[in-house]
């Protein structure tokens, strides 16, 4: 049994967290309750959303109190399904396919990959090595549409956040925060150090199956020269 | 059947109540920053609360209508007026073909919202018009509303040339809703203590209950940054991401507030201080830059009990308008 607090994050919503962990077992129990909360689901249940280790419930408090089997107040009522959800769901263990995503790591798409080459005393070469050794998870998506929170890398190579955020990070760009990576789906202002981009589009709004990566994949980055880069962002476009 | 955009506005985007249930694919719910007057804006045009509207910034776009139209103007007060005759707001109005509506002066309020009887006919995604100005989709092609967009709205079962008893530009509908009630005390808002609400120094606490911020010229419909006392927790905290909610109050490194708005994102890393009742967001939602702002704290059960009456108050609203637009097409039916 993990330890928990429920606790509203604002008059129609709710959240169970499970502490600032970035932890693979606490993250397979939220996911667990995410679809036990879609089977079990109730009227006025507006979204769920799944982060690191935490559940979410956006919910439409008029819609519950307007049912004659839920007293009042409603907060208590969707407290309870949380605390279900956290009881009675169970972790599936599921075969996942490592989803392989190209990353060209020049330097005119990785504009912090000489700063954290002199901050970690690494070669840049050696970055590249260590950023596509490993599988990483897909924690949860946010931030804007598609962004997957992806985790652990290699502590040689973690490093802060950018003390400043760049006022543009170009579509594609695949960052660094801590023990964190991650891909910036749309252009947008950002503070992750910036070692590489992909020509994958993670968010293409004319597809209707919209995101390429889902909370609970299994991410493997490999290096592609820029020439590869132009041939596989032609071949997407 | 449509509105032709003659001059745009600095920010003219077609919103509704917002895209719900994507919170898990990092799209956030958009939608109006006032969602009660895009809602009364609705309602008093006889169209169904989650239709589209256009949220309207202030300096005002300029509307040519090329057809007879019932219309209602809610939220900010920019002096609507139609040939440079004044509009009332939160008052229903038949107004007819090749005139030009337009919102010349800023006289109270951020933010304002037009409903065309019908809806207006645009690009629904996830099922919500919202615009998603970031992602570039809904609403009216993603973006805001330029110079030479022609915006159909749907036909109406109402011929509401029939409706008009004169021969002036527009005509009046004989009710109205005070919204007065909702907008009380403008500048004090209620909030629910956040999660991390208890880890704020004593010093801390007392001033965010007791002393005045002012938003910065830097807010936008993402979120209120907000100057005043600096805010500090007893040790320093690093969070990973959890859900964020609109209103939701956090606190950055620096020790500043911001308040997440309508286009606030999916998730946050900062700590709660707390999370504004969503029967204040409306009141957040109309003031400007330079505005000041107070916060008293509230329980979220009395804050449930709270949402609730206004809810009831509303729908008594609603029902009372849905009687005199049924009243109003049986007149018209041929």
């Amino acid at each position: 049994m993990n330890e928990y607090t429920i606790f509203a994050i604002g008059d129609s919503a709710i959240t169970i967290d499970f502490g600032n962990y970035i932890s693979e077992s606490l993250n397979k129990k939220v996911m667990a309750m995410q679809s036990w909360l879609h089977q079990n689901s109730f009227e006025g249940l507006v979204d769920i959303i799944i982060a690191y280790s935490s559940l979410s419930i956006i919910y439409d408090p008029a819609v519950l109190a307007s049912k004659n089997n839920i007293s009042k107040p409603v907060f208590e009522f969707v407290k309870q399904k949380l605390t279900d959800a956290y009881h009675l769901s169970s972790v599936q263990e599921r075969d996942r396919i490592v989803k392989r995503i190209p990353v060209c790591y020049d330097e005119s798409f990785g504009p912090d990959l000489g700063f954290i080459s002199s901050e970690k005393q690494i070669k840049m070469d050696e970055i590249v090595y260590l950023h596509t050794s490993i599988t990483y998870r897909v924690y949860m998506i946010g931030f804007q549409p598609g962004f997957p929170y992806m985790a652990s890398v290699n502590e040689r190579i973690a490093i802060p956040r950018k003390d400043k955020p760049r006022q543009l990070v170009a579509a594609g760009s695949v960052g660094l925060a801590g023990i964190q990576t991650g891909v910036y789906p749309l252009d947008s202002p950002g503070g992750w150090q910036i070692i590489g981009r992909t020509p994958f589009k993670l968010f293409d709004k004319t597809k209707p199956n919209l995101l390429i990566m889902k909370p609970g994949d299994q991410v493997q980055f490999y290096p592609v020269t820029m020439k590869e880069f132009s041939r596989l962002s032609n071949r997407r476009s | 059947m449509s509105i032709v955009i003659i001059k745009p506005g600095i920010l003219d985007t077609i919103q509704d109540l917002g895209r719900n249930g994507q919170g898990s694919f990092g799209i956030n719910p958009g939608g109006a920053m006032d969602r009660l007057a895009a809602r009364l804006a609705n309602v008093l045009t006889g169209n169904h609360l989650n239709e589209a509207v256009i949220e309207i910034h202030y300096p005002g776009p300029q509307i040519l209508f090329e057809q007879d139209a019932l219309i209602t103007i809610t939220g900010a007060d920019f002096t609507a007026g139609l040939n440079d005759e004044p509009l009332p707001l939160w008052k229903p109005v038949l107004i007819r073909k090749n005139t030009v509506l337009q919102f010349p002066v800023l006289k109270k309020g951020a933010r304002a919202y037009l409903a065309v009887h019908g809806g207006f006919c645009v690009e629904h995604w996830l099922n919500s018009y919202s615009t998603n100005l970031k992602a570039g989709i809904g609403g009216w092609k993603g973006r805001r509303l330029e110079k030479g967009d022609e915006l159909f709205f749907r036909e109406s079962n109402c011929r509401i040339a029939d409706l008009f008893k004169s021969e002036n530009n527009f005509q009046l509908l004989p009710w109205s809703v005070n919204p007065y009630s909702f907008y009380k005390d403008l500048h004090e808002v209620l909030f629910i203590p956040g999660h991390e609400w208890n880890e704020l120094t004593s010093k801390s606490k007392h001033d965010l209950s007791s002393s005045t911020y002012t938003i910065h010229p830097s807010s936008d419909r993402m979120g209120y940054q907000l100057r005043g006392n600096l805010l500090h927790l007893e040790q320093k905290k690093e969070m990973v991401s959890c859900a964020v909610s609109f209103g939701t109050i956090q606190l950055l490194p620096n020790g500043q507030l911001v308040i997440l708005m309508a286009d606030h994102q999916t998730s946050g890393g900062y700590p709660r201080i707390g999370h504004i009742i969503s029967p204040h967001l409306p009141k957040l939602a109309q003031l400007n830059p330079g505005d000041s702002l107070q916060f008293r704290p509230i329980d979220i059960i009395t804050a449930e009990s709270f949402l609730l009456s206004q809810h009831n108050e509303l729908q008594i609203l609603y029902r009372a308008c849905e009687d005199r637009l049924k009243k109003l097409y049986a007149d018209c039916r041929p």
